[in-house]
This record gives structure tokens, sequence and C-alpha cells, in this order.
């Protein structure tokens, strides 16, 4: 890994990927596990948020903001420039987002939020990229800064009109909502149609039952904004890997010297991406207002550019990596929202998979590692055996903990751009 | 004379910050309506009462260990961003030690220290062991870390280290230290103390200063953070370097909240300010990574806090100053990064000029 220091000796060549990768096929079949796996522990535990449609509607509520921040890291550092100041990006897109709603309507405050967060990149492009200050430094400090300005924003626009130094007013209307007919009960013009998976969800079938719940959450009452969210997925990996600009772009976070060799605007490259970068954590930001209580709230954004981050990091800097990474942090978020049994027996999921992997570890010969989750596993067992319900701290942190038990594990087979964090001055040699 | 001239180059990054800061605050106050001469006077006759200044130097203890802790890994290109996670955890864990044994009082002090210590650093060596055995870099581990620490912090007080509630009192703190482990003030400016933990302070910036530039471990850091291949050549360990750095900046972030510990609050509670380890980043920037920039930096700081509180009164939002520490950062920075380039290309051409009169010279020796 880089971020600051680099070995000048030997670069791989753009789009080598070290380690084996997860392709398509493997993912699907892990999800399939899991998806068995949480099953059979709702049948055994009788724990019925752990499948419930409501709470995958809620996972994916929350992960639509987790999964915007870490998409805008990803724009951010394929194109070489580390981004931690994606938290800042967002409180700027929440306070934006809430004064332009409050002032014009939901659709301009989504637009102001945007521009807000897009403000706040701008100043990290022309700190790291035009003056080539180190990326950290510029990054903490727009956090600072964009909280600064925020609560002074606030105490300017806010008080003594219905909110104050921390909270805004009202937002004056609601984005639009969708329900998929016919398959989760939307209306289709004023016919009120049947909800065939709801209806499945109701008979408590084993896996059957659990299936229907999940596809029924992702269609119920759906934000216009989390159906823009997920499609900017498959748009976010096709311009970056099949357009020549996203080509461009990544050669310069890949080896901006080879780039600019051949003619590629290195500077604009970066430019373009950290802009990206604070357009979508700022849509975060508005995503936040309007799906909550559509006001801003000081502290709202609660570290989800962090976690965003890390989904991004987890998600090995893959457009596709990061979607199952949110969705996966905004899973274990919206069972701590609605559940205390559920979110105890998630531990019992969490000791089958490890008791699983170290199996299969043991399998492979690799002896060590297979114990070590072995071991956890059977802690974990007799951690959930022991106990009643988990402290909601320990949900709090579980994204952070699973991202470093990821990097310490894996981190061989995680790839981030090569010249990722490497400050890129025009005209002069690799420094 | 040319270090004469670089000195004042160099002297340009925090002058240069300043004058940048007070402009943009002067033009977001007249943005909104105020005066920014009538603001800065009201400041400055507020900021220089005795009691300000005690309140000053207050704020700026903790602001500087933090600068201190961040900058030692600064010296050696290591970004600890977990000082915040660091000293909270460590505040916390001090203050239940501190108040759960009984020792004179000198002792007392020093225990609870050493624990503070021994906890920022511990948590520190995480990030380390995780940078040396699986090269996973330090930014991201510690970020991890301080929103770990945070719910650590909170679970810890919540469930295990609560003092039992006494009646009606719905307080959330760890019990309160005994006298033995508390610090009185060192005197009063104005009716208000100045805490003693100053003294403590000075003496670890001092110390500080010596091991990083006046020791073989001191050197081998400061060689490590700007030539890293050299330092490795010259017999340096980059992994031995990482551990030791990592925790020695972690020891020192246990002590940030020491001050506030021994002098006021006396247990930890959910009044102990959180953030100093952030703010500590933007003041080991603008002091530039030396002990007595970062002093410097703290006091402005701290001054500028305090001078602040009187905007209010005078229906100024006193956030202004959030933005002018804002600016400061950003302006420093900048203008650090390009007196450096400044200073690189002027002793590039003084180099060359160097290397072409000697070859005159030789060309002069021959003919």
């Amino acid at each position: 890994m880089s971020w600051g220091e680099v070995d000048t000796g030997l670069t791989p060549a753009v789009g080598a990927e070290t380690g084996r990768r997860l392709d398509a096929r493997r993912v699907l079949l892990l999800l399939g596990f899991v998806i068995v796996l949480l099953s059979g522990v709702r049948w055994i535990t009788a724990a019925p948020d752990l499948t419930s449609s409501g709470t995958y509607g809620a996972a994916l509520r929350l992960a639509v903001p987790i999964l915007l921040a870490a998409l805008g890291g990803l724009y951010s550092e394929r194109t070489g420039v580390a981004n931690i100041g994606l938290e800042g990006m967002m409180i700027l897109g929440t306070w934006f987002g809430a004064w332009g709603g409050w002032q014009f309507g939901a659709t301009w405050g989504v637009l102001l939020g945007i521009l807000g967060g897009t403000a706040g990149a701008l100043v990290h492009a022309v700190a790291t990229v035009s003056f080539g200050v180190n990326q950290i430094v510029s990054g903490v400090a727009i956090n600072l800064l964009a909280a600064g300005v925020a609560r002074f924003l606030s105490v300017v626009a806010f008080t003594g009109a219905g909110g104050g130094a921390t909270q805004s007013p009202q937002v004056t209307s609601t984005l639009p909502r969708i329900t998929v007919p016919v398959l989760a009960g939307g209306s289709f013009f004023g016919w009120e149609s049947p909800d065939v998976l709801g209806w499945l969800e109701r008979q408590h079938w084993f896996l059957v039952s659990d299936v229907s719940a999940m596809f029924r959450g992702f269609m119920v009452s759906l934000s216009i904004l989390t159906v823009i969210t997920l499609l900017l997925v498959p748009v976010t990996y096709l311009f970056l890997w099949r357009t020549r600009l996203g080509l461009r772009m990544r050669s310069a976070g890949e080896n901006p010297w080879a780039a600019e060799s051949l003619g590629v605007r290195v500077y604009t490259m970066k430019y373009i991406g950290v802009l990206i970068s604070g357009a979508l954590s700022g849509l975060a930001g508005a995503f936040l207002v309007m799906e909550t209580a559509g006001i801003y709230r000081e502290g709202q954004t609660g570290g989800r550019g962090f976690i965003g981050l890390a989904a991004m990091i987890f998600g090995n800097w893959r457009p596709t990596g990061a979607l199952a990474a949110s969705g996966l942090f905004g899973y274990t978020d919206a069972l701590n929202l609605r559940s205390d049994p559920a979110v105890h027996a998630l531990v019992l999921v969490a000791a089958i998979a490890l008791v699983g992997l170290g199996a299969w570890y043991l399998y492979r010969r690799r002896f060590i590692g297979g114990s070590v989750a072995l071991v956890l596993g059977v802690l974990a067992f007799v951690w959930f055996a022991l106990t009643d319900s988990i402290p909601r701290q320990f949900v709090f942190i579980t994204p952070y903990v699973a991202t470093l038990i990821v990097l310490a594990v894996a981190s061989q087979r995680l790839r981030m751009p090569t010249y990722d964090g490497i400050t890129f001055r025009k005209g002069e040699q690799i420094s | 004379m040319k270090r004469w001239r670089t000195r004042l180059l160099w002297l340009l990054v925090p002058v240069s910050a300043i004058v940048l800061a007070v402009a943009v605050s002067s033009l977001v106050l007249l943005s909104i309506g105020e005066s920014p001469v009538d603001a800065f006077r009201s400041m400055f006759r507020y900021g220089t009462q005795a009691n300000s200044v005690a309140s000053m130097i207050n704020r700026a203890v903790p602001l500087f260990v933090a600068g201190l802790a961040v900058a030692i890994g600064f010296k050696m290109n290591l970004f600890n961003i977990g000082v915040e996670g660091q000293y909270r955890i460590a505040t916390l864990l001090a203050a239940a030690a501190g108040a759960a044994v009984t020792l004179p009082a000198p002792l007392h002090i020093a225990f609870i220290m050493l624990v503070a210590m021994v906890v920022g650093a511990a948590w520190a060596s995480i990030a380390g062991v995780l940078k040396v055995k699986r090269g996973v870099h330090e930014v991201v581990s510690t970020i991890m870390l301080n929103s770990i620490a945070t719910g650590l912090v909170a679970y810890l007080l919540a469930n295990h280290l609560r003092k039992p509630a006494a009646g009606s009192e719905l307080l959330i703190a760890t019990p309160q230290i005994p006298p033995s482990g508390q610090l009185g003030p060192l005197t009063q400016l104005g009716g208000e103390d100045l805490r003693s933990f100053l003294l403590l302070a000075i003496v670890l910036g001092v110390a500080v200063y010596v091991l990083i530039w006046r020791t073989r471990f001191g050197y081998d850091l400061r060689a490590s953070g700007i030539n890293p291949d050299a330092a490795r050549v010259s017999g340096v360990d980059p992994n031995k370097m990482i551990m030791r750095t990592m925790l020695l900046s972690g020891a020192i972030a246990g002590l940030i909240g020491m001050s506030d510990l021994f002098g006021f609050f006396h247990a930890y509670t959910l009044d102990v300010p959180t953030g100093i380890g952030f703010d500590g980043i933007a003041v080991a920037l603008v002091g530039l990574n030396h002990p007595v920039g970062i002093a410097i930096a703290a006091l402005v700081f701290g001054w500028v806090d305090r001078a602040a509180q009187i905007l209010d009164l005078q229906g100024v939002p006193k956030e202004v100053i959030i933005i002018t520490k804002g600016v400061i950062i950003f302006s420093v920075v900048i203008a650090y990064e390009i007196v450096r380039r400044l200073v690189l290309s002027q002793e590039v051409k003084t180099a060359a000029e160097e290397t072409r009169r000697l070859e005159e010279e030789k060309e002069t020796v021959a003919a």
C-alpha cells in the first residue's frame, strides 16, 4: 500500500491485478451461502427481523449514503488523489441540501447539496493538485473546515427562522417514491395491485419467505435517489473501465508520469476525479437530509464519510466491491435500528461463518488461518450462548473492525491504484 | 547570508497565513453585515484581560501536547490521524484507574500519567503492528481505530466504569479521583485558574525537542522521514522505527487529556472535550512540526478560541473563528509547499553555481 511513500524501483503494469480475484460466479455463490445461512438462523432463533423486508428496506436506505461516499472516494482515488475529506464534503452536502430544500423545495435541495459537496472538493483539488499539498493533510483540514462552515452558516441562516445553530427548519417538499406494482403492492394507474412477495413473506417458509422478503424490501417505497445511486454502480464501472476518459482518469492514478508522456492531461483528470467525489459525497449528504427527518442536524453524517472510505477499501477500489461492502454495513446498521434479538442472532451467523471459514482453510491446509478462524468461531458461539443481547456500541464499531480485519488478512489481495496518494508535479521526475 | 534569506522565506509562511485568515474572516463578517473592525477590536480588548490570558494558556496546553504527538509522526512521514482515539481512550482509563487507587500525591499523579501513556501507546501500537506486519496504511487503520475508540469509550463508560448512581444523580461519569490525584492551580490571573499541568507540558516540549533534534534516535527518525532509503542503507530498521515512533506518538497523545483531568474535571465525564486530536494535527501543521512553533500555534489557537467568546455578546456569531482557523490551516500548508519548492530550487541553483565555480577553478589550475 502506498499513500505517502512508494517504492520507486518497479511499478506493475497498468491494470495488472495481483492475487486471486473474486469473479462474478464466486460472488453469487457466496451471496447464496449468506442468504441460506441467514434463513437458517432466522428459523432457529426466531428473530424474524433478521430477514424481514423491513430490515432489507432499511438496510438499503442506510447503505445509500455509504455507497455514494464509497463511489466518490473511488473516483478520486482512481485518479490518484487520496480523499479522507469525504466526511467534510458530506457535511457540506447535508447543510446545503437542507438549506436548498427549505428555501426552494427538495429537488433544488438535492442539487445544492451536490454543489456544496463539489465546492469542498474544489478546495481539496486546488490544494492537492495545483499546489501539491499533502493529500492527507488537505483532507483532514477539509473535515475541520466543513464542520466549522456548516456551524457558522447555521447560526447565520437558521437561527430565528425555525432552526438554530445545530438544526435547520423543515424541508418544504419531498421527493417521489416508487413501489413496484404486482410484486410489492404498488399502485398502478390508481389500481391497487396485489403484493405477491409480501404474501410469500408472511408464510414464513424457510428460504422462500426470506428471499421474497429480501426482494420485497428492495422494491417498496424506494426514494428516487436510491434508484439513481444503484444505477451509479454500473454507470461508474462502464465510465471508468469502458470509456476513453475513464481510462485516462485511471492512468493518472496508476502512473501519472507515463500518462503525461502519452499526452494525458493529468491535472485535469485529477480535478475531474476529485470534483466527482465531492458531488457524490454532497449527494450522500442531501440524501441523509431528505430521507431522515427532512432537516439538517449537526453530526447527522455520523462518520458515514469514513465508513464510505472503509467500504471503498473493503471493496478493493471497485464499484461492485463498494456496493457489496456498503450493503453489508447498511445491513448491520439496519438490524441495530430495528431489533435487539436480530443483532444477537447475528453473532450466531458470524460464529457459523467463522467455523465454516476455518474448516475450509484447514481443508486447504492453511493451518494457522484455519485455527484462528475456528477459535474465533467457537468464542462467538460461547458469546451467543451466554448472552441475551449485545451492546449497541458494538454494532456501531462493526464496520470499522470488519475493515481492519479485512485489511489485516487480505491486504495482499487488495490492490489500490499504484500512485494513489502520491503528489504528482507536472514535468517533474518520479520523486 | 543565504541562510538568513531562507529563514526569512520560512517566516513568510505563518505571516501570510495570518494575514489571509484575517482578510477572509473580515470578508465573511462583512458579508453578513457585521463590522470586522469592531469585532477584532472587541476580541483584542477582551483577549488581553488577565483572566483571558489564563484561559488562553489552559486551552493551549492540550493543543500543544496533541501537536507534539502528531508532529513526532509527521517527522518520519507517519500520519498518526489516530491521536484523537488514543487520547480519548487513554483519558477514560487513566481517570478510572486514578479513582480506583489511593497513593501519596506525587506518586498518584505519576501513576495516572503512566496509565494514560501506556494506554495511548497500546492503542497506537495496533496501527503500528498492522503497518509493520500486514502493510496496512496507518491513515486508514487510525481512522478506523478512532471510530472504534469512540464506540469503546461509550461502551466502557456506560457499562463498566460508570460511578454507581447516587440518588437521583444522572451524571454519566467515572468516580471522582481523590485529592492526592489532583493538581491545584499554579496561580490565578484575574480570578481564572492557571492550571499547573502547564509546567509538565513545558518539560514535555523540551524533552521532545532534545529527543528528536539532539539524540541518535531522533536523528534516525528524521532521516527516515526525509529519505527512507538512505536511512535504511545507513542501518536504520524501518519497521522498528515505525513501531517506536507510533508508540512514542501514542504515549504523548495519552497525556492530552491530563491537564483537564488533573486541574478541572477530576473524572471522565461526557463534558471532557473531544476533537483535540484533530485540532492537534492543525497545530502541528501550523507550527511546522517544531516544539517552539507548535507552542506558538497552540497559543494562537487558544487565544482565538477565548477571545471569540466575546463575539456572541456583541451579536456576532463566534463560529466565524472556525472559518478563521480553517483558512489558517489551508494557507499554512499551501504557503509551506510554495516556500519549500522555492528553497529547493534555490539550493539546486546554489549547488549548480558552486559546481561551476569549482570546475572553473580546476581548469585555471590545470592551465
